[in-house]
């Protein structure tokens, strides 16, 4: 039996998509707090406010992180909601599991929670939504004995890194981002669940460009995998797709009456480089002018591949607007191999020289991006990465001429005396 | 056994990170890892994949609200146990994919998921309308502008068709943030509904002292418009507090984040922005992000009509006008800003022109424009 009067959120039952709201009222059956969780965002649909307070400190001993504090501001109206904490659960890489695995999780949850979750949250953690202090701590010992699992990150540290489905189903995939994933999660758990970093820190890992898990747009470390040799060609397919034999883009224009396929048109003039073209009937690419933007390879999956050198690009600094306004991750490494067999040593090591930098450089609540902004990219390069500066490395040259010259740089040095440049000015 | 309160630090495991993913990959998955050839999307939905070894791999995709009960994930689970051997994947999206080994077990999956009702819809692929990334909102978050999962819904309602086919020019990516601390990370959109305030923080006096670290608040604004100032309590204390300058307010949020005696949140004050065009992908043309095109829509739950129709104004213009291939983001460009406030009819103010840091990159300075219905 329904706990509160929900008008407005009753009328979110209609409509072909699927309802939380329905899906609430579903568990409120058996966990009858969630009637406060419909009663209390009843009454923020009618206030048009929140009715959550500030978060208080709350977590398991020994971490910093992967709970998050929670309470209602009308505790007596909602009782079941008074306190109601996320508990942030580090999610297996590319998100796969096996009902088994699922049961156990809810049978848990059942126990400790309210029953509600995010499947998932925005950095990819599985989110549990509703429990109290003193459940905390038994969750946890259920979890990590029983469901061998562990927490997430939350606060000023490593945020739990997630990755693209990579190489389990997708054929475009240049790297193992799940292997990857898993490997950099395990080998930094310290950083992930102690906090003692100036901000977050995020690591996101991309099979390819097309960057399935937006790594390039909300990561601190971006790592998209890509290709230093040719496109693979299957010229026989190519003939297939401009027969009009396989649908472009795989089908996925399929409900609208686009036209024939147009090879030149629909791949070779939308070429952000212009580096391909037919001979006859064969479609020809030169590499050496190629940006692996994937456009071609999206568009005839049958005939088009990704190259076999494969390896990375790592990218740095990306995060959302707050405060210095949003930015992109800046590309800083163009390859690096990406080898389990060294347990990916090039990689491990650009991620601790960032560490080192940023821990020592970061005022509090600064991102990397921001901390990149204010030293500026050429000492990002030069000093912390150790790289020799490449025309890669901006879209193009500064247009203004204040350049920070080093002392040493300057024949001569700097210091210089006053007198004899005025005896010499008096020569003349 | 389990834990025991007198014994915090008993048989205590910690550090242990995720469970291995390896054991949660469908067979056909597992034996075919790293070998696959091609895909095809055989209708909004249903993907195959086709391995070197001559496997198939067949997906079918699910949309889902993302706050979600163990009822429904059991429920999931007895889908998975029935079609796909027990294992199922979420995409970064939200949708769960079921996968299975062969053809014929699409169709008895697609007839048991249309069975339960409106839980499971089928789509997300391809030149359509994918799932919403989101956030908590008012259902569970203390800094939110607007609510997430309501506004979501009635956007998914609207554009429902859009999902479950293939009628775009290319794929089209909506995101909610409910604040500006933007946890769903919806700056890189193709269409961003985002949670704006515009009544600068109140100040609690009363509580601040216990609260609050000043020269934290004083630090968290990025203008400098929090000073440290003396204020004077309900009951008559004198207490170490701040001030805000309020015209120089830009409405960020950040103090509140750092200081819970300077909330801004507001019924008339708070509410959403539309911001449309960016991209993640590096496909063709490079990232980028999105644009403010409607700075206020007001909270109207518990539908959000001017939010949906605002929406779905901007995204039937982009599916008449875009070329093939083309997103939101690359179409505007091409036909110019000016002519896409034109097509779509919203109403261009002085908000869309940037004036924080970095503004100037985004001003005109070429004589190269298009005649629109702007100019008088």
């Amino acid at each position: 039996m329904a706990k509160h009067d929900t008008p407005m959120l009753d009328d979110l039952e209609k409509g072909p998509w699927p309802s939380f709201v329905t899906d609430i009222k579903k568990m409120a059956e058996k966990k009858p707090e969630c009637w406060d969780i419909l009663g209390q965002l009843e009454l923020s649909f009618k206030d048009r406010i929140t009715h959550w307070k500030h978060g208080g400190i709350v977590g398991v001993f020994g971490y910093g992180g992967g709970i998050v504090g929670r309470y209602s501001d009308q505790p007596e109206k909602f009782p079941g909601v008074a306190h109601f904490h996320t508990v942030r659960v580090n999610q297996p890489s590319s998100k796969y599991y096996s009902s088994k695995k699922l049961r156990d999780l809810c049978d848990l949850w059942e126990k400790y929670g309210s029953g509600m979750t995010n499947f998932h949250g925005s950095t990819g953690d599985t989110v549990f939504i509703g429990t109290t202090t003193e459940n905390l701590e038994h969750f946890f010992y259920d979890l990590t004995h029983e469901l061998n699992q562990d927490l997430g990150g939350s606060g000023s540290n490593l945020r739990t890194p997630a990755c693209c489905l990579g190489k389990s189903r997708c054929e475009w995939s240049c790297i193992d981002t799940q292997a990857l994933c898993h490997f950099l999660t395990n080998h930094y758990q310290d950083e992930l669940h102690r906090p003692a970093f100036p901000y977050k820190f995020k690591f996101k890992f991309s099979g390819c460009p097309n960057d399935c898990v937006a790594a390039m747009a909300r990561s601190d470390f971006s790592v998209v995998g890509t290709w230093k040799d040719n496109i693979r060609i299957d010229q026989a397919e190519v003939k297939q797709y401009i027969a009009g034999e396989y649908p472009p883009e795989g089908g996925a224009h399929s409900d609208r009456d686009w036209g024939k396929f147009d090879i030149q048109k629909e791949v070779i003039d939308l070429c952000p480089t212009n580096c391909m073209w037919m001979e006859g009937d064969e479609l020809k690419i030169d590499d050496s002018e190629c940006t692996r933007c994937m456009h071609c390879i999206n568009v005839m999956p049958r005939a088009l591949r990704p190259g076999k050198v494969q390896g990375a690009t790592i990218s740095c600094g990306a995060k959302a607007p707050i405060l210095d306004g949003a930015q992109l991750s800046t590309m800083i490494v163009p390859f690096v191999e990406v080898n389990p067999d060294n347990d990916y040593e090039e990689v491990v090591d650009i991620i601790e020289k960032i560490w080192d930098f940023w821990m020592e450089n970061g005022k509090n609540r600064e991102r990397l991006g921001e901390t990149m902004q204010r030293v500026g990219l050429p000492r990002f390069i030069t000093e912390v990465m150790e790289m020799d500066p490449l025309p890669q490395h901006v879209k193009e040259p500064r247009s203004n001429p204040y350049v920070f010259w080093k002392e040493d740089e300057v024949e001569g040095g700097w210091q210089r005396d006053v007198h004899e440049f005025r005896k010499r000015l008096d020569l003349v | 056994m389990g834990y025991d309160p007198e014994n915090p630090m008993q048989d205590r495991i910690t550090d242990i990170g995720p469970p291995h993913y390896e054991q949660f990959l469908p067979p056909v998955i597992k034996k075919n890892f790293g070998k696959w050839l091609w895909h095809e999307i055989k209708k909004p939905g249903v993907l195959v994949h086709k391995a070197e070894s001559g496997d198939e791999c067949w997906t079918v995709r699910v949309g889902t609200p993302r706050l979600v009960s163990i009822e429904y994930i059991r429920e999931l689970c007895d889908i998975a146990d029935k079609h796909s051997d027990g294992y199922m994947r979420w995409t970064t999206r939200n949708n769960v994919e079921f996968m299975m080994d062969s053809e014929d077990r699409v169709q008895p999956l697609l007839d048991d998921l249309a069975s339960r009702g409106n839980k499971f819809p089928v789509g997300g692929t391809g030149a359509g309308v994918g799932n919403i990334v989101h956030t908590q909102g008012w259902v569970h978050c203390h800094t939110p502008a607007t609510d997430a999962s309501g506004v979501v819904k009635a956007v998914m309602d609207e554009l429902f068709d859009y999902f479950t086919s293939h009628t775009m020019p290319a794929q089209v990516r909506i995101a909610l943030a409910c604040c500006l601390n933007m946890c769903g990370a919806v700056h890189c959109s193709d269409i961003a509904i985002l949670g704006v305030h515009r009544k600068p923080p109140m100040i609690d006096h009363d509580n601040i002292e216990g609260l609050c670290e000043i020269p934290l608040a004083v630090a968290s604004c990025p203008l400098g418009a929090i000073k440290p100032a003396k204020a004077t309590t309900s009951d008559g204390r004198e207490v170490k507090s701040v001030k805000v300058k309020e015209e120089r307010c830009m409405f960020c949020g950040n103090c509140y984040t750092m200081c819970p005696s300077m909330p801004l949140a507001d019924p008339e004050g708070s509410g959403i922005a539309i911001l449309v065009g960016g991209k993640v992908s590096n496909t063709r043309s490079a990232p980028k992000f999105s644009k403010m095109v409607i700075p206020f829509l007001p909270n109207t739950p518990p539908r959000w009509p001017e939010t949906v129709d605002a929406i779905k104004n901007i995204l039937e213009v982009y599916a008449k006008d875009a070329l093939k291939y083309e997103r939101v983001g690359e179409w505007a460009e091409r036909i110019g800003w000016e002519k896409f406030f034109e097509k779509t009819g919203i109403p261009f103010t002085d908000k869309s022109i940037d004036d924080y840091r970095l503004a100037y990159d985004t001003w005109r300075t070429t004589t190269q424009f298009k005649f629109t219905s702007h100019i008088k």
